[in-house]
């Protein structure tokens, strides 16, 4: 398959109202199936709402058929591949907060948030576990990789994902609005559009975005979906501080024209890199890292 | 940064995003709690404009009512520029003097500072607000920007009570800024900014220093960081500073719930973290 059809499903969720958001999943899970849409993108606690705070043992789920919400998402997931976001408690009762990729009535990768933002407006830490792993994963149109919010503020995560394998990255955020100055966007929809262009640019893949938008308390949250192609070309933006959903059709030839002209890919020297972290961490001088 | 660098402009605004943001957020906070209405006290200054018109903006005018509350010392002025807004914007509108509440009180003490006769009035308004949030079946609009509630310059459980509060984040300068883009009367927006709790009071006088002064200053300290001794170098006169940060702190009660003591494993506002907009 050459084209993905793409759609960012841009939406306001209730806060901790499992129930009420995955009835409004389903909704445009069916809308962009009658588009076509090959893949839906949700945003980052897309089932839960973003502030949980101590609403998070209450609205966490497991990633199962047996589960109430995932059974009508993998029942949907037969038509149309679906990314969503929720609270996942593992079998030790931590919670994390997970995007699910669900494909053909199976979930096909999980991936825990690895950096929780604890600072500033954040206070994931105090309410989350960390995720420990970073993979790519096949889907039907390739090779894909899963990243949360601050996981991509971090560079190691999509370079990770890049190395493993990923052509397209997909990111989904809860990104509150911040830095109100005089330009038509806010700062904080500045930094992450300049971000994944730079990853669409130096990764020379596909770079997908999708953010929520409404309120919780004074908080607003942005939207602005993008994609990005190998190129770093813009090719689908969702409107800001609006529900959307916006399709962009994915040409995954591109990567072939893209990577035959900038081989980045072909050049990057692994090697080098792992013996110079090595080199790096095993000084340990407490200057260079926090080693963690 | 140098002082004579920094212009007013640093604090500038893109006001349609403002106003996007902002009407988004009265709307959004009043329709999921059940409400459409909202109720906003119209001083006739700036702020409180600022806030009815977003609040119109967002969910009709129809659905906003606009309360004036004169006090018998309350200036003409006053009035009339409330009055201006309400015709402008096409509110509904209501006109309660608060003299026959405020005058009993302030009787029984012949001695009663001008401080505490403004803590009557302005807590006057807010009993006269909150019985018509309940008749009128809509939430109080707060009127207090960035600047006043830092500095502590307002009434606590009076002026300052709201169930929410749309330009709490904006400067004064920016709320001029926001004010001229949405057409409100240019009287209102350069007239010298005043409680009017007294003849002739006004904020700058009583303050001691100027807005734009104090936002350039807030900018550095709170927006981006800056330390005092750094807001010093970059051309502030040190006792400015210092008196203002003092003002900062010594009002900090006024922008918090009252502490409860802790004696339980789970108490409210240590260990029982809910958002308000829980379940909605």
């Amino acid at each position: 398959m050459t084209i993905l059809k793409l759609a960012l499903a841009q939406i306001n969720t209730k806060l901790g109202d499992v129930d009420a958001n995955l009835e409004k999943h389903l909704d445009l899970i069916g809308r962009a199936r009658e588009q076509d849409a090959g893949l839906i993108l949700f945003p980052e606690l897309s089932l839960t709402g973003y502030t949980l705070q101590d609403l998070t043992p209450s609205v966490a789920h497991s990633p199962t058929k047996d589960d109430p919400i995932f059974r009508p998402l993998l029942e949907a997931s037969q038509e149309i591949d679906i990314v969503v976001g929720f609270v996942n408690e593992d079998n030790r009762h931590r919670f994390y907060i997970a995007d699910a990729y669900l494909s053909e009535g199976e979930v096909l990768h999980v991936h825990h948030k690895v950096y929780l933002p604890t600072y500033g407006l954040f206070d994931e830490g105090r309410f989350f576990a960390l995720g420990d792993s970073i993979r790519a994963f096949d889907t039907r149109f390739g090779r894909v990789g899963m990243l949360i919010c601050e996981d991509f503020w971090h560079i190691s995560p999509p370079y990770l994902l890049w190395l493993d394998g990923a052509d397209i990255l997909l990111l989904t955020s809860a990104s509150p609005g911040r830095g109100l100055k005089d330009d038509d966007r806010l700062e904080s929809a500045r930094w992450v559009e300049h971000t994944n262009r730079a990853y669409a640019n130096l990764f020379t893949s596909f770079v997908a975005h999708s953010n929520r938008v409404g309120y919780e308390d004074g908080l607003n949250f942005w939207g602005g979906g993008t994609v990005y192609d190998p190129n770093g070309e813009l090719i689908a933006k969702g409107p800001y501080h609006e529900e959307a959903l916006t399709f962009a059709e994915l040409d995954l030839n591109q990567l072939h024209r893209t990577r035959a002209r900038l081989p980045l890919l072909r050049d990057e020297r692994t090697a080098l890199v792992q013996r110079e972290l090595r080199r790096i961490l095993e000084a340990n001088d407490g200057t260079a890292h926090t080693g963690r | 940064m140098v002082l004579d660098k920094m212009t007013i402009s640093d604090l500038s605004i893109n006001t349609d995003l403002a106003r996007k943001i902002l009407t988004g957020f009265i709307k959004s906070e009043l329709n999921r709690v059940g409400f459409t209405r909202a109720v906003v006290g119209l001083s006739g200054g700036i702020d409180s404009a600022l806030s009815c018109v977003l609040a119109a903006e967002a969910i009709g005018k129809e659905n906003v009512l606009a309360v004036r509350m004169p006090y018998k010392a309350s200036s003409q002025d006053s009035l009339d520029h409330a009055q201006l807004v309400i015709e402008k914007f096409g509110v509904q509108s209501l006109t309660i003097p608060i003299t026959e509440m405020a005058d009993p009180l302030i009787a029984l003490d012949p001695e009663m500072s001008k401080t505490r006769k403004g803590n009557i009035m302005a807590r006057c308004r807010m009993i006269v607000l909150y019985d018509q949030s309940e008749s009128f079946g809509g939430l109080v609009i707060g009127t207090g920007n960035k600047t006043e509630i830092l500095l502590g310059y307002s009434t606590i459980y009076g002026d300052a009570a709201s169930a929410i509060n749309p330009i709490g984040d904006l400067y004064k300068t920016q709320v001029r800024q926001l004010s001229r883009a949405l057409g409100i009367p240019e009287e209102i927006v350069d007239k010298a900014p005043s409680a009017d709790l007294w003849v002739n009071q006004t904020d700058e006088d009583e303050l001691g220093f100027t807005y734009e002064d104090v936002d350039k200053l807030f900018y550095l300290l709170i927006d981006q960081r800056y330390r005092l001794e750094e807001c010093v170098e970059a051309g502030f006169d040190q006792n400015f500073v210092r008196s203002v940060m003092r003002r900062v702190q010594r009002n900090q009660f006024k922008r918090m719930m009252p502490p409860i003591a802790k004696v339980s494993n789970r108490t409210i506002g240590y260990d029982f973290l809910y958002l308000r907009d829980w379940g909605t």
